[in-house]
């Protein structure tokens, strides 16, 4: 399924709604997204993959990309990944211990718009 | 005998086609459906590098899938971007090929480029998500073949040889 993407605030963050696939095609423009959310001055960012059907190495470098800008700025980055199918990414590349993940997008902003620091 | 062979210019777009032809053929030949997911992952990962090696040399030559389902089912993903074979390692040795880019945990991202981090993290894929995984060069060639396959659940007709479902218990 083609990328789609949507943005709202919610609890002090800003949250990008993803779904459909994040491959080498379409991880371009959830990078270019997400620069611009930078850019317009988001620093607390919750990205729900929620409605992520596919997610590759393409996809996880972005995220990692993200992660490093907002980090760098003393912003979070809080990731919503309920799904197993997507779990297991992260588990083998090790990246679920890099990233901040959460089952809810509530959890995810709580946690998110309020730490400094979501790292463990 | 290959069941599909398939060819695509190195363009991202043909990775996504690639995976849907390969998890419908992979159904088809009888693979387990919760080996599916795996497969559409491994298969994107293997074309995503090959796409990636042709395009950082300039090449516009086909990157090449065969899928064979004898008693595996097995597929073959080709490069054919010089200096590839280079990093083609011993085909019994998956780990010397993932030692071109060590799948570590990233301790500390911040150091990464996201450049970096795609590569590491697709090899990681590969050798997290396929247990019969192998690299090596194109025979006589140039560029580098992912060979990666699993396994089969069809049975054979009952009579047909050796092994049977109810004899296996």
């Amino acid at each position: 399924m083609e990328l789609s993407m949507s943005t709202r605030v919610a609890g002090g963050c800003t949250v990008l709604t993803v779904g459909g696939e994040v491959d080498v095609y379409t991880a371009p423009r959830l990078r270019e997204r997400l620069i611009d959310l930078f850019e317009q001055g988001s620093r607390r960012v919750v990205v729900d993959l929620s409605g992520v059907e596919f997610l590759d190495s393409t996809g996880l470098g972005v995220l990692v990309g993200a992660l490093k800008r907002l980090r760098a700025a003393s912003g979070a980055l809080g990731l919503v990944c309920p799904h197993e199918r997507l779990l297991k990414v992260f588990r083998i590349t090790a990246l679920d211990r890099v990233f901040s993940l959460y089952n809810t997008v509530e959890a995810a902003t709580a946690a998110t718009g309020t730490d400094n620091d979501t790292s463990a | 005998m290959p069941t599909v062979r398939l060819s695509f210019s190195p363009a991202p777009a043909h990775v996504r086609t690639a995976r849907l032809v390969g998890v419908a053929t992979a159904r088809r030949a009888g693979v387990a459906e919760d080996l599916l997911e795996e497969i559409r992952l491994a298969i994107g990962e293997a074309c995503s590098r090959a796409v990636a090696l042709h395009r950082s040399v300039g090449l516009s030559q086909l990157v090449d899938v065969v899928m064979t389902d004898d008693d595996r089912f097995t597929v073959h993903v080709t490069d054919h971007a010089a200096g590839t074979e280079a990093r083609a390692a011993d085909p019994k040795n998956p780990d010397d090929f993932l030692a071109e880019s060590p799948p570590q945990a990233p301790r500390t991202p911040d150091l990464l480029a996201e450049e970096a981090v795609v590569a590491r993290m697709g090899l990681a894929l590969l050798a997290g998500l396929v247990d019969d995984l192998e690299v090596a060069s194109v025979p006589g060639g140039v560029g580098t073949e992912v060979r990666m396959s699993w396994p089969l659940m069809r049975m054979k007709a009952p009579d047909d040889d050796q092994w049977s479902p109810n004899r296996a218990k």
